[in-house]
This record gives structure tokens, C-alpha cells and sequence, in this order.
């Protein structure tokens, strides 16, 4: 299947060329645009990191709900309504003063939209794709972070549909902190490991 | 396929520069892109895997100067025409030759987004290894699609986790109905991969279905 033709009577422009591919296929029956907007609407304002932040702050106040994440994180995410498409099959990974872990798809752009969103530029970007797994001591500099040589680096690489969410250490300081108050602390980043939760 | 979306290892891209304050689109055209791709998957003409395969099989042109959603429409475009969901003259004009139904109505998107694809099926047998194994990448280099990157080819890693049997990828991208393999986390020594420069307690884990593993 690879080749090496363009397709020259589309627009050049991509705007373009999206308005004249959707307007086609409106036409045609393909497609119904009040489809389109609602999966815009999920992915624009619904789904996002605060969904993965409620999770990390229950994992961090309720030990009965980080086994059960431990065990079957797909039914433990469930739980809070978060199932799905780019989310069918959930691993948690814990970071410890051992382990820092790291989430990359070397190959495309997998990553967990049921908790995360949709991913960033630079999740997708060639930079990050190809440093993260030569590199990740480099890409962590990047984020302007450092890790110790003591501490494992590992790095995981999506190649297949198990999606991973980083669970990062809970900062010090946050006893008796409510779950909501927690989960502000909770950056996309960290969960992805090219981050550290909060200081509060 | 050793094509140039295999990045793992790949020096020269520079630095990573997150956004700040990011949005989720750059432009209205990206949500309407990932919303086109992701209606028209409903009409069941292809496996995620067909249409990872169909964007690594863009041109190294494309792949190379094209945005992230670009590429996408532009795979979208080759995959509606390989399935004839629609034809070079109606692309050319803009004008439907026929008229169906949207199998993907509003009401039905969140259900649909809800459920998304699972991809665990029965075993097909026993697993062959188990945690704690020895294995082997096998040396492959496919013309087709294939989940194994380049960087993790011949090399020695560990099972970490058996994640049951799912949708072998390098299958379902040649069309729909692909059998399941085992499916695995394999865990290496960033040593093994790439050299006495890396740190010594540093790994990376790749998720691999059994027909790449070989018992060390």
C-alpha cells in the first residue's frame, strides 16, 4: 500500500481541504455533522487531565482503591465513568524514590484519552518519540527536571492498545488534604512522567 | 514496515518544547479532522490497525512536512477510496455520485466513545511464557505493519506482565477478523539497547504479542 502520490486536486491548505472533505461527505450521507460536533464536544471540553488527576488523588487517599487500580485499573477507572475508546485496556505505573516512569508511543501517538485527553504537540512531536527511549534523562532536562542516577528510569513504549497512566508520588505536605484539593496538584505531565505533582 | 514513523532512537529532532497553555486544537480544522476520522471508523471498513498502517504509508513527503492532523485526513482519503466509500471524481468534484445513511448518529457518540474497541479475546492457547522469562525479540523486518520498532529487534528483555491474548496488530492491519496472540510486557536494559553510555539501572518496556518472542 505505501505510495508515493499525492492526491492534487485537494486543496493544499488543510483547513481547506478538511471543509471540502467534510462537506463531500455531509453530502454523500457518510458522515452526520451533529456526530462531528458532539465528538468535538467530548474531546474540546468533556475529557481531559482532570479526569486522570480524580484518579491519582483517590489512588493517593484510599489504599483499598490503589490495590484495586493495582489489579485491574480498567475496572478501577471504570468506576468513575472513564471507559473507552483509547482507554480499553488501563495499567497504572507508581512512581517511587526508586522509579520514575516514563510514557512514550515511539511508533504513532497512543496515549490515554479516557483519563487524559487528547495529547499535546509535544507527546506527539518527532523530538519526544524518538529521544524518550534513547534519552529520557535528556527529555526529563527538557521539562527542566532531574533525576537521580540512583533512580530507574522506565520507560514505557505503547506499542500495543494497553494504555498507561503514570501514577507520580504524592508531594510532601498534603496530609489530610481532601481529594479535590489533591487533584489540583495533579499535572498532565505527571502523568505522563515529564512531570512531578505539585508542592502545594 | 521500516518507515520513517518508526522514531524510537532516531537522533537530530532537537529538543522537546511543550506549549505553554496549550489548546486542544490549533485551529477549528483539527477537531473537525479527528472528528471525520473518527466518524467514518464507524462505518466498519477498518481496523485501527488499517488506519495506522494507512498514515505509515503516506509518502516520506508528507510524513516529513505534513501536520499531525493532516496526515490523518490524508490516510482517511486513501482508506475511503481503498474501501470505496467514495471515488477519485466525486473528490475531484465535491459531488456525491450516491447518497447513503451515517451509521453514527449524534445521540449514539457517546455510547460509541464509551465502549471505544477493546481488543482481549480468548486465548488462543496457553501463553507460551510467563513474568519473570527470558525471552528474545526475533530479528523481523515486515513490509507490512508491525508494533515491533527497530530499536527492540533481536534483543534480550524480561516478561513483566502477561496482558492476556489481544488483536495481533501486524494481522489486523492487512483487514478486519485478525486472530489474537499473547500479549506481553517485555522489559530491557537501556544498556542492551542502545550501549555502555546509557545508565545502568535504566529500562524501557515495550508491549509485545507472542510471534515476536523467542525463548532465550
Amino acid at each position: 500500500m505505501p505510495h508515493d502520490h499525492e492526491h492534487s486536486h485537494v486543496p493544499a491548505d488543510p483547513a481547506l481541504r478538511v471543509k471540502a472533505l467534510e462537506t463531500l461527505l455531509v453530502k454523500k450521507g457518510l458522515v452526520d455533522p451533529a456526530a462531528l460536533d458532539e465528538i468535538i464536544e467530548t474531546y474540546g471540553n468533556k475529557v481531559g487531565p482532570h479526569y486522570g488527576a480524580q484518579i491519582v488523588a483517590r489512588a493517593w487517599s484510599d489504599p483499598a482503591y490503589l490495590e484495586r487500580l493495582r489489579k485491574d485499573a480498567t475496572a478501577a477507572i471504570a468506576e468513575f465513568g472513564f471507559t473507552g475508546r483509547q482507554g480499553e485496556h488501563m495499567v497504572v505505573v507508581e512512581n517511587t524514590p526508586q522509579v520514575h516512569n516514563l510514557v512514550v508511543c515511539t511508533l504513532c501517538s497512543c496515549y490515554p484519552w479516557t483519563v487524559l485527553g487528547l495529547p499535546p504537540v509535544w507527546y506527539k512531536s518527532s523530538a519526544y518519540r524518538s529521544k524518550a527511549v534513547i534519552d529520557p534523562r535528556g527529555v526529563l532536562a527538557d521539562f527542566g527536571m532531574e533525576i537521580g542516577d540512583d533512580v530507574e528510569i522506565r520507560v514505557w513504549d505503547s506499542t500495543a492498545e494497553i494504555r498507561y497512566l503514570v501514577i507520580p508520588m504524592r508531594p510532601d505536605g498534603t496530609d489530610g488534604m481532601s481529594e479535590a484539593d489533591l487533584a489540583a496538584l495533579v499535572t498532565r505531565e505527571s502523568m505522563i512522567g515529564t512531570g512531578l505533582a505539585v508542592h502545594p | 514496515m521500516n518507515g520513517l514513523h518508526d522514531m524510537g532512537g532516531q537522533h537530530g529532532y532537537g529538543p522537546v518544547l511543550p506549549e505553554k497553555d496549550e489548546p486542544i486544537f490549533h485551529g477549528a480544522w483539527e477537531a473537525r479532522a479527528l472528528a471525520l476520522t473518527l466518524a467514518m471508523g464507524a462505518h466498519g471498513k477498518w481496523s485501527i490497525d488499517m488506519s495506522r498502517f494507512a498514515r505509515e504509508c503516506l509518502s516520506p513527503q508528507a510524513l516529513v512536512n505534513e501536520t499531525y492532523y493532516a496526515r490523518w485526513i490524508a490516510a482517511l482519503i486513501d482508506l475511503m477510496l481503498a474501501h470505496d466509500l467514495i471515488t477519485e471524481a466525486e473528490l475531484a468534484s465535491g459531488e456525491p455520485e450516491t447518497v447513503t445513511t451515517p451509521p453514527l448518529k449524534a445521540r449514539d457518540v457517546a455510547d460509541v466513545l464509551a465502549k471505544g474497541g477493546p481488543t482481549e479475546r480468548a486465548e488462543p492457547r496457553a501463553p507460551r511464557f510467563a513474568p519473570g522469562d527470558r525471552v528474545r525479540t526475533r530479528n523481523l523486518n515486515p513490509e507490512g505493519h508491525t508494533r515491533l520498532p527497530r530499536y527492540a529487534r533481536g534483543k534480550s528483555g524480561e516478561v513483566v506482565l502477561y496482558h492476556g491474548a489481544h488483536v495481533f496488530a501486524d494481522e489486523s492491519a492487512k483487514g478486519l477478523g485478525a486472530g489474537a496472540e499473547p500479549l506481553y510486557a517485555v522489559r530491557f536494559s537501556a544498556r542492551d539497547l542502545w550501549g555502555e553510555k546509557a545508565n545502568p539501572r535504566d529500562t524501557v518496556t515495550l508491549d509485545m504479542w507472542e510471534p515476536y518472542l523467542e525463548q532465550e
